[in-house]
């Protein structure tokens, strides 16, 4: 075939997140990586941070009353919101991609009802989970315990 | 969804035009067509084209959701173009764009070369080890109802590069098989006459294979024949681990029928033609 | 096939990352409502607690497992995202090896941190 000239129309790092008409699973999948990464970095710090324990009572007790600043307090919030989104969706996540929450393959007959379909009240259910969890948790972290 | 209406109106449709000889980016460019209830996406290109500008170009065959040419992106959803209303998705304006995550040729008209390129990379047909059967058939494979639901799905995808456009993973990474071939390697996994499992495997399950999907579920609500592309990525990523788990279960074969016995040749039905090219 | 073990147990360290990290939560942001493996009560992070903690043994097992655990995931995780982007084979390369040598940096100062905790823990 004759080579011509193209326009590459790869939708790139925005087709990740900004669309169209996307359904709701879809904003799942972005907020799982953003998560994800958010708590990867928490998660690389907290190893340097907790081991300062090693060293002295004093050395903990320093980093920890840093840490202990309202400032931080919020940011470790939004770590724990992540979390309970990440734990929350990662579960739904392992029930489908191991194929228990898609269904068995079926004759599609119009309107087609897809695995979409089949795992949503998985979903809902278990975003209420999340948000509940979030609110638990925000409870406690915002110092409403005392 | 915009609410629909039934009555004629003017739509204004913004189409992204692309002339590889002349333009080095895509530009818009507005129409207003007078759509009466009922006209596809199609019907009021073909109207553009007729009464306004014979230089827009589109790929389309069919008509009728059947052939998958007609894929394009409409109002920033993949769809095909013959069996999208236009009062069904707009009451005012429409965008018509080619589909995203293929290169443009030109207007309208993606290159869906790596569609099937990538299609042919996952041997999408029935592979067997018994070669002596495969050249000279002794009867015919039987297969249950069952057996046949558990692929029947899959084999309806129609290759019009939808749920490629609408994939989050091939916006970024053009080495993805991605979801119209990941499919179809399915579909002819789980068919009990085929022993290409070990065969597919080593692509599917390859860093830019199966793996790379998240279930962003695009896919599935994209196609146009109810193929449900996210399913069977699933099912396969199942039927992977399983294998790696020493966990799969092995799955009874199609036996071979074998013609029957004792029967005589009703009179009415004639013979096969004789053949037309000579037999070794 | 390679990829179908690295994925394999990126869901399995996903599960164990849920129980542990699930009690480590417990314990450390719901002590005031429920006070698990926190002896000395009130704060968790108080030094007494974190001394009456690292005296188990099960706890600083608990930690390394949920460490390399978390390490395995999350940068299993993060190199998913990275190769989408569509890399080149020399990144892809360089982004295995990188990871690989992160992931047992990190993995061995931890390990220590907490062996070294639980050798101070028990002369206390």
């Amino acid at each position: 075939m004759a080579e011509y000239k193209k326009y590459s129309n790869r939708l790139g790092i925005t087709g990740w997140l900004a669309g169209g008409r996307w359904g709701i699973e879809r904003y799942l999948y972005s907020l799982h990586r953003i998560t994800g990464l958010g708590i990867l970095l928490y998660f690389i710090l907290h190893i340097f941070v907790t081991s300062s324990r090693v060293f002295s009572m004093d050395a903990w007790e320093k980093w920890m009353g840093f840490f202990g600043s309202p400032i931080f307090k919020f940011g470790e919030f939004l770590v724990f919101v992540a979390f309970a989104f990440h734990a929350v969706n990662g579960i739904r996540l392992f029930l489908i991609e191991l194929g228990f929450a898609v269904g068995k393959a079926e004759e599609p007959i119009y309107p087609y009802k897809s695995s979409l379909n089949t795992q949503r009240p998985l979903m809902v259910v278990l975003m209420i989970v999340a948000i509940v969890l979030i609110a638990a948790g925000g409870y406690e972290f915002l110092g409403l315990t005392h | 969804m915009a609410k629909k209406i039934h009555k004629e109106t003017d739509i204004v449709f913004h189409i992204r035009r692309y002339n590889p000889e002349l333009d080095s980016k895509p530009l818009w460019k507005k129409y207003t067509v007078h759509v009466e209830p009922g006209m596809t996406v199609l019907d009021g290109l073909h109207q553009i084209r007729e009464t306004q500008d014979a230089s827009l170009s589109l790929r389309y065959s069919c008509r009728m959701g059947v052939c998958g040419s007609c894929g394009m992106l409409l109002n920033g959803r993949p769809s095909l173009a013959c069996n999208t209303q236009i009062l069904d998705i707009t009451t005012k304006v429409l965008t018509v764009a080619s589909l995203p995550n293929f290169d443009i040729i030109k207007d309208l008209v993606p290159d869906l070369t790596p569609l099937f390129e990538k299609h042919i990379s996952t041997s999408p047909h029935i592979v067997r080890n018994d070669a002596d059967e495969m050249l000279n058939p002794t009867g015919e494979f039987y297969q249950t109802p069952e057996e046949l639901t558990r692929y029947l799905q899959f084999t309806y995808c129609i290759k019009c590069g939808l749920c490629m456009s609408a994939c989050p993973t091939l916006a970024t990474d053009p080495e993805y098989i991605g979801s119209q071939a990941l499919p179809q390697a399915y579909r002819y996994n789980v068919d009990t006459r085929d022993d290409g499992f070990n065969l597919r495997k080593k692509i599917v399950g390859s860093t830019h294979g199966v793996f790379r999907c998240h279930y962003a579920g695009e896919c599935s609500n994209v196609c146009p024949k109810g193929v449900d592309p996210a399913r069977a990525i699933q099912l396969m990523k199942r039927e992977l681990v399983l294998d790696y788990l020493k966990l799969k279960k092995h799955r009874a074969k199609s036996h071979i029928c074998s013609k029957p016995e004792g029967v005589e040749r009703i009179p009415e039905i004639p013979e096969a033609p004789p053949f037309t090219v000579e037999q070794k | 096939m390679r990829e179908t073990k690295y994925w394999t147990w990126h869901m399995f360290a996903g599960v164990i990352i849920l129980i542990l990290l699930g009690i480590h939560m417990i314990t450390m942001h719901l002590s005031t409502l429920l006070g698990w493996f926190n002896p000395a009560g009130g704060d968790a992070i108080g030094w007494d607690n974190l001394l009456a903690r690292a005296t188990l043994f099960i706890y600083a097992v608990v930690y390394i497992v949920l460490l390399g655990a978390a390490l395995y995931h999350g940068l299993y995780g993060f190199r998913t995202i990275l190769f989408e982007l569509g890399l080149k084979k020399g990144a892809q390369k360089f982004i295995n090896i990188l990871f690989i040598a992160a992931g047992i940096c990190l993995f061995a100062f931890g390990t220590w941190a907490a062996t070294k905790f639980y050798i101070i823990a028990q002369g206390a």
